[in-house]
C-alpha cells in the first residue's frame, strides 16, 4: 500500500467572493493557484493559473465550461481547453496543468496542495 | 501513349482531369504547354479578382495535382512549331516532345480593332490575371474609365472599372445595342436603361476612330466627330481564336480565325484535336466554357478508345452584369406563324421577360430573361427536357423562384435524366444519388462529390433546391449548431432569447441548453444579450461569459498586462484631451502607439490599475473605445471640406455622428467603418464593413469590405444618398447582420455565404423586402437610446470593480510574474516563450 503524500489545506478566500460559473486567482505560498466554482452543481476545482503553452499566468480569467462530461477552462490567450479534473489538454496539445484538491468549510474555501 | 495538351486555360485543364479519369497513368504520358505562369484558371469569374479573390482562389487545380496524376506541366513557355511529319512539338525554351495525339486548347486572345493609340499606356485587354492586376494598378489614379465593347466581356470590364472605383464609366459600343447575340432588343434597351441607372454611361452606334494622348490615353476620338476624355481604357470587343500555331503547321483555318474541326473535333490531321474557344466548329466558335467542356470530354472519350461526337452545344446562358441578371436560353429569337411570343416589361423596376413557345402551347422553345433571371434554371430545363406546359404558360413569367412551383414546374417535375449542371453534365439522377447514397448533405459537398456547379456556378441555386427538397423529403434539416451545449444556430437562439424575454446567460443555459456551455456559447450568447437588451454586458453574472476581453473591458496583451484605448470618434482629439492621455500614460508607465482606426492605445496596464485610470481618463471627458469587444470599434475619417481643399463635404462631422450613433452595440462581430470626404477615399472607407464617400449629391453607402487576412472591397449598397437616409439604411444593415451572421462572422463573409449577394441584400435594405425595415430603426433606436459608457458603469460599481485584481486573497499585490523590456524610449512586454 502506498501511503498518500500528506496535504496541507490553505484557506483561499469565502465562497462569495468567487464570481458565479468563473475563476479566481489565488496566492497561496508564492504559488499561482486558479479556483473555480461551477455553480449549476456548486462543484468547486482548483488548477495552476499558468497556461502551459505560453507560460502565462491567465487561467483563472479563462471561460469555464463542459466538454461531454468533463469540466474545463479555455484560457484567455489562445483558447487551449483543460480539464480541470485531471488537468489535461483537451485541444489535442501535449502539456497539461497540474489540479488541487477544494473543500469548503463554514463559508470558506481551502485549496490542499503537498508538503 | 504520348498525348501533349498544348494549352493550359479551363478547357485545357478540364481535358487533363478527363484523360486522367480514363487513362492510368502507366497507359499514357501527358504534357501541358501553357503560355501563362500560372495553373489553369476559373477565367469565367476572373472579374470576381476585384472583389477580392485572390488568383489562388481561382485557379483550378494546383501544380501539385498535375503532379500527383504523372502530368508533366510547363508553365510560361509557349509551343512555337509542330511538326507534323514527325510528329514533334518543339517550344520556346527548346523543348521538345513528340505525340501520339496532339490536343490544341490554344484558347482566344482579345480582338484588338485596327485603330491608332492602342499601344498608348493606360490601354488595357480583359484577359488573363496578369491583364487585370495591370489594371488595378493603374487604376488607383483614374476618375474616368472606358470600355470598348458592350458585349458579355465589355460589360464584365465595366464592372471591373466600376468595382476599381472608377464611378464615371463609359461603355462604347459599335452595334446599335447591346448584347446583341444573347438578348433581342427590347431586352438590350431594358439593359441599358438599367445600366444607366447604376451610374454607367452607354454609348451606342459608336466607332472609335483613335485612342489620343502623349504617352498615357488621355481621349477617345470617334468616327462622329466627338470626344470623350479617359484616365483608361480597356478594350474587349470580341475575341480571335488563338489559331496561328496551326495554320503554321498547315492544318485548315477558317476565314474569320479558328482551327476546322469536325465533328470528332479532328482537324485536319487526325492526330491533332483541337477544343475549346480555338475550334471553329461547324462554323462556329463557341465562346463559352461549357461546350468547351463538353469537347475535352469528347476528346478525351476518343483518345481512350470510345466513340463519340460533338455535334454542337446549347448556348443558354445566365450572366449576372454588374447586377443585372441577363440570361437567355434556347432560341431566344425564334419568331414565325407557329410561335407564340409572351412578353412582359416592367420599366420601373428593370425586368423583361420573353418566352417563345409552340403554336399549340405545349413546348418552351427559348426566351431571354434581363433584370430576374431567378426563373432560368427552371425554364431551360423545361426547355431542355420538352416538358408539357400547363395551360397557362404566361404564369411561368410571374413571380420568383417560386413561381415554378405554383404552376407544378419545380425541381421535382424535372426528369431523372436531366441535365441541371451543363459544364459537368450532372444529372438531376446523379445529384440526388450523391445526396441519398453518398451522403452529402451541404451544397459544398455535392460540388465536390458530383462536379456540378464547379464549371460557371450558374447551376448552384438549382443544386440547392434539390439539396433541401430531397433532404426535407428525407425529414432532414441542416443547420448550422452553435454548439454541444445548444441545439440551435446562432440565428434560432437569437429569436428564442427575445422571445422567452431571457437576460442572462445562465438562464439561457437552463431554459434552451444543457451542460455547463463552453468558450464558443458562452460569447455567442452574450454577444446576442448585448444586442437584444442593451444592458451593461458585467451586470447579471454575465460578467463570466463574457470573452476574456470583454470581462474585464481591456484587451489582454502578452504577459497579461491590458491595452486601454479611450474613444477618439472620428479621429478628432482637442489638445486639452491629448496632455490628459499624456499624463495618464506617464503616471501608469503605458506604452502608448497610435492605432490604425486613429486613436491611441495605452499598452501594460496592470488589471488592478484599470479602473484606477479610466476614472482619470472619464473624468476627463473619454469614454470606452469598445476596443475588446465584438462592437463598433472606429469611423475613421479623412479631415473632409473643413479643410480639405477637394473636399465635398464634412467628413469628420459625419463620422463623430455615425461614432456616437452605433457606439457600444454588440454584434456577431466587431465593426469598423469610415468616411470620406471625395472619391480620394483617403479615410480608406471601402475596406471597412460601412463604409460612406461623399459625392456631389450626398454619400455613397458602401457595405460589406474587410481588410485582415483577406481583403474586401466593400461594395456599394446606394448611392448619392442624404445624411438621414445613409443612416437609415446603415441602421437596418447593421440590425440585419446581427440578426443573421453566424458567430464570428465579419460583415464580409456574412455577404459571400449570402444567397443572392448583394443584390438580394441591397433589396432587403433599401427596398425593404423582407418588410422588416421599421421594425429594425426602431430596434436600433432602442440600443442607440440605452447606450451608457461601460467603464463609467464599472467604476462606480463596487461589485463590478473589486473583479478586477490579480490575487482575490491579495488584492492590492499585482502578478509578480509580469516583465518588460526596454523599446527605444518606452518599454515592451517581456517575449513569451
Amino acid at each position: 500500500m502506498i501511503a498518500s503524500a500528506p496535504i496541507t489545506w490553505y484557506q483561499a478566500c469565502r465562497t462569495i467572493d468567487v464570481p458565479k460559473n468563473g475563476g479566481v486567482c489565488v496566492k497561496i505560498r508564492e504559488e499561482q493557484v486558479a479556483l473555480f466554482h461551477f455553480t449549476r452543481t456548486d462543484t468547486w476545482y482548483a488548477t495552476q493559473n499558468e497556461c502551459p503553452h505560453r507560460n502565462q499566468m491567465a487561467l483563472s480569467r479563462g471561460m469555464i465550461g463542459s466538454q461531454g462530461d468533463i469540466p474545463k477552462v479555455a484560457c484567455p490567450f489562445h483558447k487551449k481547453t483543460f480539464s480541470l479534473e485531471t488537468g489535461e489538454c483537451l485541444s489535442g496539445d501535449e502539456c497539461s496543468i497540474k489540479t488541487y484538491p477544494v473543500k469548503i468549510e463554514n463559508g470558506w474555501v481551502f485549496i490542499g496542495m503537498d508538503e | 501513349m504520348r498525348i501533349v495538351i498544348i494549352g493550359n486555360g479551363m478547357v485545357g485543364y478540364k481535358c487533363c482531369e478527363k484523360l486522367v479519369n480514363r487513362i492510368p497513368p502507366a497507359q499514357r504520358t501527358i504534357t501541358v504547354f501553357g503560355e501563362e505562369t500560372r495553373p489553369a484558371y476559373d477565367r469565367v469569374h476572373l472579374s470576381e479578382f476585384f472583389a477580392g479573390k485572390s488568383p489562388e482562389e481561382l485557379t483550378l487545380a494546383p501544380a501539385a495535382w498535375y503532379e500527383e496524376n504523372q502530368i508533366r506541366l510547363l508553365l510560361g513557355d509557349p509551343v512555337i512549331r509542330i511538326d507534323r511529319a514527325s510528329k514533334t512539338i518543339t517550344s520556346h525554351q527548346g523543348i521538345t516532345v513528340s505525340y501520339d495525339f496532339l490536343i490544341l486548347a490554344t484558347g482566344s486572345a482579345a480582338f484588338v480593332p485596327p485603330v491608332p493609340g492602342t499601344e498608348k499606356k493606360g490601354v488595357f485587354i480583359y484577359r488573363t490575371i496578369e491583364d487585370l492586376e495591370m489594371m488595378r494598378d493603374w487604376a488607383g489614379k483614374c476618375r474616368t474609365g472606358a470600355v470598348i465593347g458592350g458585349g458579355l466581356l465589355g460589360l464584365e470590364a465595366a464592372k471591373a472599372l466600376v468595382d476599381l472605383g472608377i464611378t464615371n464609366t463609359h461603355v462604347i459600343e459599335f452595334a446599335t445595342r447591346l448584347m446583341p447575340r444573347q438578348i433581342d432588343a427590347t431586352g438590350s434597351l431594358l439593359l441599358e436603361a438599367r445600366l444607366k441607372q447604376l451610374g454607367l454611361t452607354i454609348h451606342t452606334n459608336k466607332n472609335t476612330a483613335a485612342i489620343e494622348g502623349d504617352d498615357n490615353v488621355s481621349k477617345m476620338r470617334f468616327t462622329d466627330g466627338t470626344e470623350l476624355s479617359t484616365d483608361i481604357l480597356v478594350i474587349s470587343a470580341g475575341i480571335r481564336p488563338r489559331d496561328e500555331l496551326a495554320r503554321a503547321a498547315g492544318l485548315e483555318t477558317g476565314s474569320r480565325g479558328g482551327i476546322v474541326v469536325n465533328d470528332n473535333l479532328e482537324t485536319t490531321d487526325p492526330h491533332i484535336f483541337a477544343i475549346g474557344e480555338c475550334a471553329l466548329h461547324g462554323n462556329m466558335i463557341y465562346g463559352l466554357v461549357a461546350p468547351g467542356y463538353e469537347m475535352a470530354d469528347v476528346v478525351a472519350d476518343r483518345i481512350s478508345g470510345r466513340h463519340r461526337s460533338f455535334t454542337g452545344f446549347d448556348m443558354s446562358t445566365r450572366l449576372k452584369l454588374i447586377g443585372t441578371d441577363v440570361a437567355s436560353f434556347g432560341d431566344p429569337f425564334i419568331e414565325g406563324d407557329n410561335i407564340r411570343t409572351i412578353s412582359v416589361t416592367d420599366h420601373q423596376q428593370g425586368i423583361y421577360k420573353r418566352i417563345n413557345i409552340s403554336g399549340d402551347g405545349k413546348t418552351l422553345l427559348g426566351g431571354v430573361l434581363v433584370g430576374d433571371a431567378a426563373d432560368y434554371n427552371m425554364l431551360l430545363q423545361t426547355c431542355k427536357n420538352q416538358i408539357v406546359l400547363p395551360p397557362q404558360a404566361d404564369a411561368l413569367l410571374f413571380g420568383g423562384r417560386s413561381a415554378g412551383e405554383q404552376t407544378g414546374m419545380g425541381v421535382d417535375s424535372l426528369p431523372d435524366a436531366a441535365q441541371i449542371c451543363s459544364c459537368e453534365a450532372v444529372t438531376k439522377a446523379a445529384i440526388l444519388k450523391s445526396i441519398t447514397e453518398d451522403g452529402c448533405e451541404t451544397v459544398d459537398a455535392i460540388k465536390k462529390c458530383t462536379k456540378a456547379g464547379t464549371g460557371c456556378g450558374g447551376c448552384m441555386p438549382m443544386v440547392k433546391d434539390l439539396l433541401n427538397h430531397t433532404l426535407k423529403a428525407q425529414g432532414k434539416y441542416i443547420r448550422n449548431l452553435l454548439c454541444e451545449h445548444f441545439p440551435y444556430t446562432r440565428q434560432e437562439l437569437f429569436d428564442l432569447v427575445k422571445l422567452h424575454d431571457i437576460r442572462s446567460y445562465d438562464e439561457v443555459l437552463s431554459q434552451l441548453g444543457s451542460g455547463h456551455g463552453c468558450e464558443t456559447c458562452k460569447p455567442a450568447i452574450s454577444s446576442i444579450l448585448a444586442s437584444l437588451w442593451g444592458e451593461m454586458i458585467l451586470r447579471k453574472g454575465n460578467d463570466t461569459a463574457q470573452d476574456s476581453n470583454d470581462r474585464f473591458l481591456a484587451n489582454i496583451q502578452k504577459g497579461g498586462t491590458y491595452s486601454v484605448v479611450p474613444r477618439i470618434p472620428g479621429g478628432e482629439i482637442t489638445p486639452e484631451k491629448l496632455i490628459i492621455i499624456g499624463q495618464v500614460a506617464q503616471k501608469y508607465q503605458l506604452y502608448t502607439k497610435i492605432t490604425g482606426g486613429q486613436r491611441i492605445d495605452l499598452f501594460g496596464a496592470h488589471l488592478s490599475d484599470l479602473p484606477a485610470i479610466w476614472e482619470e481618463l472619464i473624468a476627463a471627458g473619454f469614454e470606452s473605445g469598445h476596443a475588446y469587444g465584438k462592437a463598433l470599434r472606429t469611423v475613421k475619417s479623412c479631415v473632409g471640406s473643413t479643410w480639405c481643399r477637394f473636399g465635398l463635404h464634412d467628413s469628420v462631422s459625419y463620422a463623430i455622428r455615425l461614432e456616437e450613433r452605433y457606439r457600444g452595440i454588440r454584434a456577431p462581430h466587431k465593426i469598423k467603418s469610415g468616411v470620406s470626404g471625395c472619391i480620394r477615399e483617403c479615410a480608406e472607407a471601402k475596406s471597412k464593413d460601412f463604409g460612406i464617400i461623399a459625392t456631389e449629391k450626398g454619400w455613397n453607402l458602401y457595405v460589406c469590405g474587410n481588410g485582415g487576412s483577406k481583403p474586401q472591397h466593400a461594395l456599394l449598397l446606394a448611392a448619392d444618398l442624404d445624411s438621414e437616409t445613409c443612416i437609415r439604411y446603415i441602421d437596418r444593415f447593421l440590425m440585419f447582420y446581427i440578426k443573421t451572421a453566424d458567430p464570428l462572422t465579419r460583415t464580409a463573409t456574412w455577404l459571400n455565404k449570402m444567397e443572392g449577394g448583394i443584390d438580394y441584400l441591397r433589396n432587403v435594405v433599401v427596398n425593404d423586402s423582407l418588410g422588416l425595415a421599421a421594425a429594425w430603426e426602431e430596434e436600433m433606436q432602442l440600443l442607440v437610446a440605452s447606450y451608457e459608457c461601460e467603464w463609467k458603469a464599472a467604476v462606480n460599481d463596487p461589485e463590478i470593480r473589486k473583479r478586477f485584481s490579480h490575487f482575490v486573497n491579495a488584492p492590492e499585490e499585482k502578478d509578480p510574474t509580469i516583465a518588460f523590456a526596454p523599446l527605444r524610449d518606452q518599454k515592451r512586454a517581456a517575449e513569451w516563450k
